[in-house]
């Protein structure tokens, strides 16, 4: 039996407990074993392992459920391996993968894979997110039940949208027998057609084609149409603008079973940082204006976004050093995203409690999986948080495989220090200030 | 020469990165260039023994051209790379064959690239100085130049001109470098025509967009008609050639809401009877084939410029 693992003199933040606190935290045989607020004296410290917290947030292990992998078929980019050990890094004990690998996460087989890797290399839990249709191609129905079966934790096309209405609703329908949760990635491609940046004046300046933040709406519009006519949940990935945010708002307001996640770079940057054809701030959806980065941050402060989630999308360099138009989408995500949304702390947009419950709580909840507090008894995935900690993102410090971040060499405020999966220590920062 | 002023720029990648000092610098050095083409033996020492790589990876008859008479009539060894005979074609990656082309030691590779921002790209890859022969919808700085070269010959200044542009604003550009270069020389440039064709926020480059072409033509001093590109057809734009030449082409009824001395320009190559009347096109309004002519002496200055010929 392993050795107790101790957190001592910390911050515990454990919204779903309505927990915010001085405090310790016990764990045992991978679980909790006890949250103690006050002094210790219930506590034999000398059988323990013990971790200094003190200045340290002791936080539910964080949740990521929208990451690509790229294992199989784009294994040059990233692996379940070197994704999970990034997602420890960043202080993820738990990540959700796209299915748009090659093959696609479309059947049972590649579900398996995954998951065998993701045990194999132990540094995460993974929920592999599978095909809404077959190939991923908008033709016809994947195997849901068979999908299920092996593991899949949600359905997906994402990297495009599913286009024929039709077939939406009838995966809106036939999931239900499987309680399985769509995630859209909403996109009208007929408007956003060819474009690779935001539609506007800088791409105007500097001759890109433009992808209309209507191309987003639109879809959204439709997808939360049909999840209220079918009365079953959906969930909108990565939405970038004002009316996106609004949209989702409206929806809530009436009560449909709708949630939403956003990233770090829609609540973090603009168009701008396309500069002067800047291939790591390309991405879809397109980075936005400045009114759709606040509204963006409006969404997470009251409640209407309910998930920050990275797109963690990892491309080798000759996916990137090539013409704005050819490179790749995608940034990755995983070891910024909490210093990022640790900004917006900061700036008073959210309460550190808030930034739990979108990081953790939340996503959580919506795929229906464990994790998301420090309740006595819980698996023990913890994250311990040092929120002034101040540091450079560097290249040489990126475990992911690829390197392709509009982060690089900023300096960033707070980080996840310590990452524990299931009791064991899957992190551990080999640079304590 | 007796221009005095500072050229600063290692490559030519747009109009935007130009000061009207700069300008202004390189349109009176191309004045005095223009001479050159007009003598019996054509050619001055000036870029002896520089190396010139022409890398067009689109198809180009005027401008590759231009640029390799330019080029030699300046004295400097030309090169000519074109994508059907490009290693490209091959899954090169442009980096890596701008690292090649480096490799060689050129002094000047002069691009043509269907993408914008290919050569700022190649900019970053090698030690030769760019020059930005056209990219994607971007920018064509040369093409720019000589525009403003052609309408300060015929109007002696640039200066409070109106500059009608009609046409395909959004995948021009040529008149992206235009609408920058006449705004910072103080001109003002009114565009208009179908609306499918003018690009989101064209007015921070400088621009006024008119509901219609009379609104943009009248008083105007200078015409400009773009080439509508007809392989651009497949995408639903405009409805067919046919009505873009009855109600955006150039005719004698639009000339006549211009000022009495107004000229006509065309970057080329024309659909003739499309954008513009055959017969303006041949008119004593058009000054098409001068653009020709001043083209050469605009790249003529643009090589010696960025040669280090300021300081001499």
């Amino acid at each position: 039996m392993a050795q107790p693992l101790l957190l001592k003199n910390g911050r515990l933040i454990d919204p779903a407990n309505n927990i915010d606190g001085p405090g310790h935290l016990l764990i045992e045989d991978g679980r909790i074993k006890g949250v103690y607020l006050g002094d210790l004296d219930t506590i034999s410290e000398e059988t323990c392992q013990v971790i200094d917290a003190k200045g340290k947030w002791i936080v539910p292990g964080l949740v990521d459920m929208h990451v690509h992998l790229r294992e199989p078929g784009q294994e040059y980019k990233e692996t379940v391996e070197s994704g999970t050990r990034a997602a420890a890094a960043g202080g993820f004990t738990a990540v959700a993968c796209m299915p748009n690998t090659s093959p696609a996460n479309d059947n049972e087989a590649v579900t398996s894979f995954i998951l065998t890797k993701a045990k194999e290399a132990g540094f995460a839990k993974v929920y592999p997110v599978a095909s809404i249709s077959h190939h991923s191609d908008g033709t016809r129905l994947a195997e849901f039940g068979e999908l299920k079966k092996a593991g899949a934790a949600a359905l997906s096309d994402d990297g495009r949208p599913v286009e024929n209405s039709q077939l939406m609703r009838r995966a809106l329908e036939y999931s239900a027998n499987y309680d399985l949760l769509l995630i859209s990635h909403s996109e009208e491609m007929a408007l956003s057609g060819n474009g690779v940046m935001n539609e506007g004046a800088f791409a105007t300046r500097l001759g890109l084609r433009g992808i209309p933040s209507i191309a987003e709406e639109i879809m959204i519009y439709r997808d939360l149409a049909l999840a209220e006519y079918i009365k079953r949940p959906i969930h909108i990935a990565h939405i970038s603008t004002r009316e996106s945010v609004d949209l989702i708002r409206r929806a809530k307001g009436k009560g449909s079973p709708v949630t939403a996640e956003t990233a770090p770079h829609y609540f973090t940057l603009t168009e701008e940082a396309v500069g002067d054809y800047n291939t790591a701030a390309k991405m879809n959806p397109p980075l936005r204006s400045k009114d759709d980065r606040l509204a963006i941050q409006e969404g997470l402060q009251d409640g209407t976004i309910d998930v920050i989630a990275t797109d963690h999308a990892p491309h080798a360099r000759q996916d990137k050093e090539v013409e704005f138009d050819l490179a790749a989408n995608g940034i990755i995500g995983l070891e910024t995203s909490v210093p990022l949304a640790l900004a917006l702390v900061r700036d008073e947009i959210i309460t550190p409690a808030r930034m739990i419950e979108l990081m953790s709580v939340n996503p959580c909840r919506i795929l229906g999986v464990e994790g998301g507090s420090l309740s006595p008894g819980a698996c023990a995935d913890i994250t311990l948080i040092d929120p002034h900690r101040v540091f450079t993102y560097e290249e040489k410090a990126v475990v992911s495989k690829s390197k392709n971040s509009p982060f690089l060499n900023w300096s960033l405020q707070g980080k996840a220090v310590t990452t524990i999966l299931a009791g064991r220590i899957t992190y551990s920062d080999p640079d304590p200030a | 020469m007796e221009v005095a002023h500072k050229f600063s720029h290692k490559h030519i990648l747009g109009l935007e990165q130009f000061s009207p000092d700069d300008i202004d610098f390189l349109l009176r050095s191309a004045a005095s260039f223009k001479e050159i083409s007009t003598r019996q033996i054509k050619k001055v020492p000036a870029l002896r023994g520089r190396t010139v790589i022409n890398l067009f990876f689109e198809p180009s008859t005027r401008t590759r051209l231009s640029f390799e008479v330019a080029a030699k009539r300046m004295s400097a060894d030309t090169f000519n790379v074109s994508a059907s005979t490009s290693s490209l074609k091959k899954g090169e990656t442009l980096i890596d064959t701008a690292r090649n082309l480096a490799a060689m030691n050129p002094d000047i590779i002069i691009i043509r690239h269907a993408h914008s921002g290919a050569p700022g790209l190649l900019a970053q890859h090698t030690n030769a100085s760019i020059i930005n022969a056209g990219d994607g919808t971007h920018e064509h700085p040369s093409q720019g130049l000589l525009d403003l070269l052609t309408v300060l010959e015929n109007k002696g200044r640039l200066a409070g001109l109106k500059i009608a542009i009609i046409g395909d604003i959004a995948h021009s550009r040529v008149a992206h470098s235009n609408i920058i270069g006449f705004s910072k020389m103080g001109a003002s440039v009114s565009v208009s025509g179908p609306a499918t064709l003018l690009p989101m926020g064209i007015e921070q480059l400088g621009a006024t967009v008119c509901a219609s072409v009379d609104e943009a033509v009248t008083g105007a001093d200078v015409i400009m008609a773009l080439r509508i590109q007809t392989e651009r057809q497949k995408d639903p734009l405009i409805p067919s050639l046919r009505e873009y030449a009855t109600f955006f082409g150039i005719n004698r009824r639009l000339l006549a809401l211009a000022k009495p001395d107004a000229i006509i320009m065309h970057p080329g190559p024309m659909n003739r009877g499309v954008e513009l009347d055959s017969d303006l096109a041949d008119g004593s309004h058009s000054v098409i084939l001068d653009q020709v002519t001043n083209g050469v002496a605009i790249r003529m200055a643009l090589l010696y410029a960025i040669m280090g010929g300021s300081e001499g």
